[in-house]
């Protein structure tokens, strides 16, 4: 581990240094530090910067600090009773112990669980650009098969994101060049040729909220997580929805796919296909296989697809 | 006066070293204090499978007023011959695989040793690697003898032909994936030289074996090095001999002069500790159409190190399963640039059981018959292979009670018929067996002069309840309360004890205990007795000793996502006699859950052009969760058995994981219909076949 230097932020519009990374949680970036993967010289802590309330917004929806603990904001009330999708979704991560120290911010701007990105002694386009992804060839059996490029096949292993780009979710930004906002689907990059960019954040730039607009049929929505053990696992796949059935029609609706692409997958093209249609397995099917017709399996991950077609079918149905 | 009227043994009596665990105060090898000038080691791992180590730069910028020593080959002091080639640490150019020591930096602290290591420019020739076990590889051979010295081969009979004129036959190839043993406390040492006395606080399961080994490599006289082995978090099979950061931490101690200590991280005990090698296995079943098994036909194909022959014994518990007029085992080896495998939790039974017991249900589908009944019609009258009749063998009454315990009798045998809601719901059965086994140890029993006993023994206790339970053993053959004695273990220099291994340890050690204990409780002249119990283990008869057991499992499989949980397992085991249920459940319960994580979580993942295992901790090598633990039982049966020690007892460490995954497979198929014959039965396995 590299020895680094640590400060508090005092300010969230005061940026960083070269070598600088914001700290929160530190549930990830610690264990990347341990592991040589990130070797950051200073340490920022952002958290005791205030960021840490969930507010209601004029007008409706939420304003959600990036401080705020992902416990707290999975057993928030209003979460739970208009956003479930976003409290199921951040209880399906992670233990208790972790997201009790993880925040929001933090979550979403976790990065990558590809094994060789997390191994300082393998190649990895996104660790040491230039330096190959062996993981192309070797093993990707839980890396994408939306979005990828020859450089990087990873995927974003959040579930909360996953639920906040179904949710319109947008993120507000702070920084030395002032403010901005990105909704949540943009926030995240796809890999092309710059794997080593997981996000559109330029260095400096801090996260201070997540504003969730309101959505009321969001009241009906869920999230569904599949791993390969009952807890304590990142996700294989996933998804976000929540659906709007009138008479049997569905009049809108929300989705997102999570462990199938460098960032949060927002269905839009099956969102699109399934508006006005009948709620039916069949209509459901005919949307994922729509959104999906893009995906371009690798060796050993093409059981994703199958496996995504069925969560939209099987959770659909479920809200319908 | 005191008098005893209730045995002690049998009792469900807790940990001795409970409650010092749960207040932290119990030590563990890296948690000695041993003066103010420790220093602290890190190892520099191969980043390739093969090749020479031409030289080591160090940076003298980084970390250079915390730095003791950079030692590799070019300068670490030479070492005597080592009977395991993996303890010649850092004597030779050559590398033999990916996360092998090259080099070890010694620093004042921890975080220096760790950023000098990181730094080091190894200089290395790479050459092209093979870490691919396949049933067509060129370099197969067949190994002169399985571990620990089973003829690699046996047969009887003519098995061709057998199956030539067989009515019902099944042929089916399994494989397992290397696995992991990566106990809770990782592979520690502290080192420290005291004259020319070497002190290692150690974690093993055999902290003789531990002393000898070193002071082979070191060329001193055993009794000149002192092994302390007081708590052990978990081993399964890794810590049973020396390891290298033993070897390491000695010799760093050596030339810095100061007390090392070297903790592997959880990284490296993916690839310096051991681990259980994958298994390429055919089986073959040939029956009457009534159920007889007319021929038994095994192959188990294995990978070894380029250092060591590891010939894991994976066909051997074949041999004295079932009944059959003829009958083949055989294994197959072959050396690739990987690390050496080592024992893992039932070596050879746990793997080779997945195969036979999984076949057997296979024969029972091809015969519509129950896959109990096809065990029972199959049930030998004496030790097929040996001819030696069983000490005790409760197999048959295991699948009836456990049957009936578990509530096969109404099952559907046909797969795929029953769900529930998303789910489908199936149960699977399969056999579980162990050798019992004793080996020679001594122990000493004391009477103190304030009236109790102290009796010691060189055994260790891995977490399981060793300590507790030779308490329990000395308080009866000396006819006094548990309260009256002092068991001492984990020390070296106590009285020699067999490793923590084979589920031998209460039956050898108890055996010494026992012993000492009768012998001064009949003399009470003396206030000192020792007993040694090599002649009586010696001359008993090693065939026909085995704990039998069945394994029940109900499963259900998401039919949306194919993910399978397990609602239900059920182990009913024949083991002798049980010394504490209390400990003895945990043993059984801790096997089975660990044979769940065989059957559908643990993998380590091969990367063949890395030359490594990509997976390499507990985020990412998955081991069963509190989660997928549900319904989780064991109970056992009385069995009384003469001919095997004073207790009466039989090995229960390892049973558990012995058929239980194949327990799981066999419901897995029985819910679903997909056979999976490539473990683990992960989702992406079963989905498509949904």
């Amino acid at each position: 581990m590299k020895t680094f230097t640590y400060r508090t932020a005092t300010d969230v519009s005061q940026g960083l240094e070269p070598g600088a990374t914001f700290l929160a949680g530190g549930t990830n970036l610690v264990d990347l530090m341990k592991l040589g993967v990130a070797t950051p010289d200073v340490l920022v802590d952002v958290t005791r910067l205030g960021l840490d309330e969930v507010g209601d917004r004029p007008g409706g929806g939420l304003r959600i600090g990036a401080g705020v603990r992902n416990s707290d904001l999975a057993a928030d009330p209003r979460v739970r009773r208009d956003y479930p999708v976003l409290s199921q979704a951040l209880l399906a991560g992670a233990s208790g112990q972790l997201r009790n120290m993880a925040t929001t911010a933090g979550n979403l701007l976790q990065r990558t669980r590809c094994r060789y990105f997390m191994d300082a002694t393998m190649p990895c386009n996104k660790h040491d650009p230039g330096s190959g992804c062996p993981a192309r060839e070797g093993d990707h059996r839980n890396l994408a098969i939306l979005g990828a490029s020859p450089s990087c096949v990873a995927t974003h292993p959040s579930d909360m994101a996953v639920a906040l780009a179904a949710l319109d979710a947008v993120v507000r930004i702070s920084g030395p060049a002032g403010e901005r906002t990105v909704p949540v689907t943009e926030l995240h990059r796809l890999p092309g040729d710059t794997p080593d960019r997981d996000t559109v954040l330029e260095h400096g730039e801090l996260i201070t909220a997540v504003d969730v607009p309101p959505l009321g049929f969001a009241a009906r929505s869920a999230y569904r997580k599949v791993r390969d053990r009952a807890s304590y696992a990142f996700a294989v796949g996933s998804i976000a929805a929540a659906a709007q059935v009138d008479d049997g029609t569905v009049t809108d609706v929300r989705l997102a796919f999570g462990a199938v692409a460098h960032k949060p997958w927002r269905a839009f093209v099956a969102e699109e296909a399934l508006r006005g249609q009948p709620a039916t397995r069949e209509s459901f099917l005919t949307a994922a296989d729509a959104e999906l017709a893009a995906a371009e399996p690798l060796r050993d991950n093409a059981f994703k697809i199958a496996l995504i077609r069925n969560l939209v079918a099987s959770v659909l149905e479920g809200l319908s | 006066m005191t008098t005893t009227t209730e045995r002690a043994v049998g009792q469900p009596i807790g940990r001795i070293e409970g409650p010092d665990k749960v207040r932290g105060t119990a030590r563990y090898a890296a948690e000695y204090q041993v003066g103010d000038d420790l220093a602290y080691a890190w190892v520099a791992q191969s980043p390739v499978a093969r090749g020479t180590l031409t030289g080591v730069t160090v940076d003298p910028l980084v970390e250079a007023d915390d730095v003791l020593a950079v030692l590799w080959h070019g300068n670490a002091p030479r070492l005597g011959a080592a009977d395991d080639p993996e303890l010649a640490v850092l004597q030779s150019d050559r590398i033999s695989y990916r996360g092998q020591a090259l080099a070890l930096v010694v620093a004042r602290t921890l975080e220096a040793a760790r950023r000098a290591a990181a730094t080091l420019s190894l200089e290395i020739d790479e050459e092209p690697h093979d870490c691919v076990l396949r049933t067509e590889h060129p370099d197969l051979y067949t190994p002169e003898k399985v571990n620990p010295a089973f003829p690699s081969e046996t047969t009887s009979g003519d098995v061709e032909a057998a199956f030539a004129a067989a009515p019902v036959t099944v042929d089916v190839t399994y494989r397992t994936p290397p696995l992991h043993n990566s106990p809770m406390e990782p592979h520690a040492t502290t080192a420290l030289w005291a004259n020319d006395d070497l002190v290692l606080y150690d974690s093993n399961q055999h902290p003789p074996g531990v002393a000898a080994a070193v002071a082979t490599v070191f060329e001193l006289p055993p009794e000149r090095v002192h092994v302390i082995t007081e708590h052990v978090g978990g081993g399964f099979g890794s810590k049973g001999s020396a390891r290298p950061n033993a070897v390491l931490a000695a010799m760093a101690a050596r030339v810095t002069g100061r007390p090392v200590r070297l903790a592997l991280p959880r990284q490296a005990l993916f690839s310096m500790v051991g681990h259980r090698t994958p298994t390429i296995q055919r089986v073959r079943l040939a029956a009457s159409s009534d159920g007889h098994l007319t021929a038994i036909d095994h192959l188990a194909v294995s990978h070894t190190s380029r250092l060591f022959e590891f010939a894991e014994q994976t066909a051997v518990s074949t041999r004295h399963m079932y009944a059959a007029p003829n009958r083949r085992t055989g294994h197959r080896l072959v050396r690739l640039d990987m690390p050496t495998p080592r024992w893992m939790r039932a070596p050879g039974e746990a793997p080779g059981m997945v195969a036979l017991e999984c076949a057997m249900d296979e024969l029972a589908v091809a015969l519509e018959l129950d896959p109990i009944e096809l065990r029972v019609r199959n049930e030998p009258t004496v030790e097929p292979e040996s001819g030696v009749p069983f000490s005790s063998r409760h197999y048959v009454e295991c699948l009836r009670r456990g049957a009936e315990r578990f509530g096969w009798g109404d099952r559907d045998p046909r797969p795929k018929q029953r769900r529930e809601g998303d789910w489908w719901i199936g149960t699977g059965m399969a056999g579980a067996t162990y050798p019992t086994m004793a080996q020679p140890s001594t122990a000493r029993a004391r009477r103190l002069p304030s009236g109790d006993y102290e009796v010691s023994i060189a055994a260790t206790d891995l977490g399981t309840g060793a300590r507790t339970i030779l308490t329990q053993i000395a308080a009866d053959a000396l006819g006094v309360p548990v309260s009256q004695v002092r068991v001492r273990i984990g020390d070296s220099t106590l009285p020699k004890a067999s490793v923590a291994g084979g589920s031998s340890g209460s039956a050898s050690w108890g055996w010494a205990v026992t012993g000492a204990c009768q012998a001064l409780r009949s003399n009470s002249s003396s206030d000192e007795a020792v007993f040694d119990s090599t002649e009586l283990v010696q001359k008993q008869e090693k065939d026909g000793k085995h704990a039998f057991g069945a394994h029940f499992a109900e499963v259900r499989v998401d039919a949306v996502t194919g993910e399978v949980r397990v609602s239900r397992l059920f182990g009913m085991y024949a083991a002798g006699r049980i010394l504490n249920p209390r400990t003895a459940r945990s043993q059984f319960l801790g096997g089975m859950i660990m044979g769940m994580g065989m059957a559908l979580h643990e993998e380590a993942v091969l990367d063949p052009a890395m030359g490594t295992w990509v997976n390499h901790d507990l985020a990412e090598y998955h081991v069963p969760a509190h989660a997928d633990v549900e319904s989780v039982e064991a109970e056992w049966l009385e069995e009384q058995d003469d001919q095997i020690n004073p207790m009466g007892s039989k090995g229960i460490g390892e049973i558990g994981i012995v058929g239980s995954p194949a327990a799981i497979l066999n419901a897995v198929w029985h819910a679903t219909g997909v056979r999976v014959r490539d473990l683990p039965a992960r989702l992406d396995k079963i989905l498509p076949h949904l």
